[in-house]
């Protein structure tokens, strides 16, 4: 009788999609040329699909009821990758193993190949950058790619007026963004979370649309294109040379990022982030300067965009306004959702996946978007602690034979 | 002179639209406290499903009159089965998480909601069907004010009217302003909360469609990504005003839509946007609270 209950739910929920989706499904129309396209066969999809899916979560979710006392075994068996770096010897060895295959990687694959692995590890980057705001310090920022823009620009026209070298705007489109961070932190402050995103996003949204319109300082939507590529030494190098070495420099930035954001995180003013994020009015009580805090995590978020926003310019040579929309922001944001918010690991294999899958997956790339929205949804639903958990650090209090002479 | 009284319609008509948007976000926004970041997606599928409603119609040859009914009567019933089923999907399991989970769903669903219709319709422009032909006793001041801003100003005025009855006099007006204040004590008292919150989305999408429509009959085009600018538009309206303000949507409205009509008549239009988005940034600095909203002080 129930699972005839249960059918009778799904059927009516498959009914009720076809419903929904019946108009923007099923009807196709031709304005110009008054034509009529039925596609009957799509409400067949939407039927059978909805009526998977509904099951499939129905299944999930009463699994997962039944497996509620058995809880911490399943936790422990989703942080393998913890337990992998918490033994030094394991550790060492994976470390070995991945930096084997980053510096072999462009060797043994052709400059396409190394090419999209050189973005995915810029928005590992990214990623990493937008993990100090929202990760950890809790502050949703939806225009974070307003600060990849501003360093972009800076290269690029900087460039382009004086011929500066990538080498020397680095720093500064750095440092650039930064200040445009604490520009845009400074009067953000006092708003709650969800005023704060919308802010940023319309902070974001100003960004591109000065540079779309202000047409003498940034040539408009038409861009900046001839930007140099990053050189080594002086030396100039060949299309497929500079490839490579953009390739070798975004494995440093990764590995620099890694180290910075992971001594940040355990620091004085990341354990103060973990507790603004937690709970803004304990954290002051404790003494914790607030606005302080979401200050520096503003603008060191914003740094690594700048940073990205350089290498971005140099390793495409042209940039405009079209490259810095807010779904760019929305994309690094599923990449720390997905990864697990201001989990470092989580982070760079949310990036992998999801800039790496709709390269390799060339057919499904224009589900990409569709992908990224539903994928925000599911995990804020299922598992909003993201694929691979944050751990926070526990100190242990060792019992010292003193310890115990005393008691 | 006429130029002026020519910009003070263009602005007022646009307040309207952006009124029917923006009391969808302050009425939510009232009763579960979330930002519904796809209330502007819902606002771009009312207008996309009367857009294939009266063009499919009007293929089929029926009288414009029925075609408008039928469309608007379509954009609504579907507007408001999308809020309602967004609501019960992305907003629902999360009514008990951390602030953000629901504003990141939200974001997630609007991204989502943009290239379901993006993939199976078209990214391309789309001309909308001529619902509002001109009136002939609108001829000796056309050229002030035209029928299309007639009528959206007329249906919004109508609108309005008949929100604030709901909200005042209905039984689930008066459930909505009880749940508003105060959740629990609304469940206390006997108050279905998961009705009234979905009632609340019914509502808010079906002025949200009702915009849709007007504002695409009034531009002659639409597509998939209409419903970002819009929605933020309107959320800076409703900011405006203070949010949770019903009265203080429609005031914040206007003003955004007469300072936007001025602006762009009077200085340039390159920067329209810039100039919502600045001064939306501006009030959240200045008066977060808004215009008519209430300035809360977070307890302990």
């Amino acid at each position: 009788m129930a699972v005839f209950q249960e059918l009778k739910k799904g059927v009516l929920i498959s009914l009720w999609f076809v419903f929904l989706t019946f108009p923007v499904m099923v009807i196709k129309v031709d304005p110009i040329a008054r034509t009529v396209t039925w596609r009957w066969m799509n409400a067949l999809y939407m039927a059978v699909g909805t009526f998977i899916i509904y099951t499939l979560v129905q299944f999930f979710i009463k699994r997962r009821g039944r497996s509620k006392p058995a809880s911490t075994q399943k936790e422990a068996g989703s942080s393998v990758i913890h337990r992998l770096l918490d033994n030094p010897r394991r550790r060492a060895m994976l470390f070995v193993v991945l930096a084997v295959a980053a510096i072999a990687f462009p060797q043994l694959l052709s400059s396409y190949q190394t090419n999209v692995m050189t973005t995915a590890l810029m928005y590992v980057v990214l990623g990493l950058g937008l993990n100090i705001v929202v990760g950890l310090a809790g502050l949703l920022d939806l225009g974070f790619v307003a600060f990849y823009a501003v360093g972009a620009y800076t290269y690029a026209l900087l460039n382009h007026h004086f011929g500066l070298g990538f080498w020397t705007i680095l720093p500064v489109g750095g440092l650039l963004a930064a200040c445009f961070g604490i520009l845009l932190g400074f009067p953000v402050l006092r708003l709650r979370g969800d005023y704060l995103a919308i802010v940023t996003l319309g902070f974001g949204e100003i960004i591109r649309l000065v540079l779309e319109n202000w047409g003498e300082f940034s040539k408009g939507p038409s861009g900046i294109s001839n930007i140099a590529r990053p050189s080594l030494f002086g030396m100039e190098l060949d299309l497929h040379g500079s490839i490579v070495f953009n390739y070798y420099l975004m494995v440093l930035f990764v590995i620099f990022t890694i180290f910075v954001v992971n001594r940040l995180q355990n620091s004085r003013l990341g354990r103060a982030w973990i507790a603004l994020r937690e709970d803004e009015i304990a954290c002051q009580a404790m003494g914790i300067d607030k606005h302080r805090t979401k200050l520096v995590a503003f603008s060191l978020g914003a740094f690594w965009a700048g940073l990205m926003g350089v290498v971005f310019a140099g390793k495409t040579t042209f940039v405009n306004p079209a490259s810095f929309t807010f779904m760019e922001s929305a994309i690094i944001l599923a990449i720390v959702v997905l990864g697990g918010m201001g989990s470092i690991v989580g982070v760079i294999l949310g990036a992998l996946i999801l800039i790496l899958m709709p390269e390799y997956l060339r057919g499904l790339s224009q589900y990409r978007m569709l992908a990224f929205g539903a994928i925000l949804v599911c995990m804020m639903i299922f598992r909003p602690q993201g694929l691979i958990a944050n751990i926070r650090r526990t100190y242990v209090y060792k019992k010292t034979p003193n310890d115990a002479q005393a008691s | 002179m006429d130029y002026f009284i020519e910009l003070l319609f263009s602005g007022l008509t646009r307040g309207s639209i952006y009124a029917l948007i923006a009391l969808g976000y302050t009425m939510v926004y009232g009763i579960i406290g979330l930002i519904n970041f796809a209330h502007g997606e819902i606002y771009m599928i009312g207008a996309f499903t009367a857009f294939i409603v009266a063009t499919v119609l009007s293929i089929y040859g029926f009288p414009l009159l029925a075609i408008v009914i039928i469309a608007g009567v379509a954009a609504v019933v579907w507007a408001a089965s999308y809020g309602y089923t967004i609501e019960k999907i992305a907003y629902k399991p999360l009514r008990h998480a951390p602030r953000l989970s629901p504003l990141i769903s939200a974001i997630g669903m609007s991204i989502f909601l943009q290239n379901y219709v993006l993939l199976a319709q078209t990214s391309d422009f789309l001309p909308f069907p001529r619902l509002i032909r001109d009136f002939p006793f609108m001829e000796p001041i056309a050229h002030i004010i035209g029928s299309t801003d007639l009528v959206i100003l007329v249906t919004t005025v109508v609108v309005m009217v008949i929100l604030t009855l709901i909200i005042k006099f209905s039984m689930i007006g008066k459930a909505m302003r009880a749940t508003s204040q105060d959740r629990t004590m609304a469940t206390l008292v006997g108050i279905n909360v998961n009705r009234v919150i979905s009632m609340t989305f019914i509502i808010g999408s079906s002025l949200a469609a009702i915009g849709g429509l007007l504002i695409a009959s009034h531009i002659g085009q639409i597509n998939f990504y209409i419903g970002f600018l819009a929605g933020i538009k309107a959320f800076t309206a409703a900011v405006l005003g203070g949010i949770g303000s019903v009265p203080g949507a429609v005031l914040g409205s206007m003003i955004l839509g007469l300072t936007e009509s001025f602006a762009t008549g009077y200085v340039s239009s390159d920067y329209e946007d810039v100039f919502a988005f600045s001064l939306l940034v501006l009030i959240l600095i200045f008066k977060p609270s808004g215009l008519l909203g209430k300035a809360t002080n977070q307890k302990v």
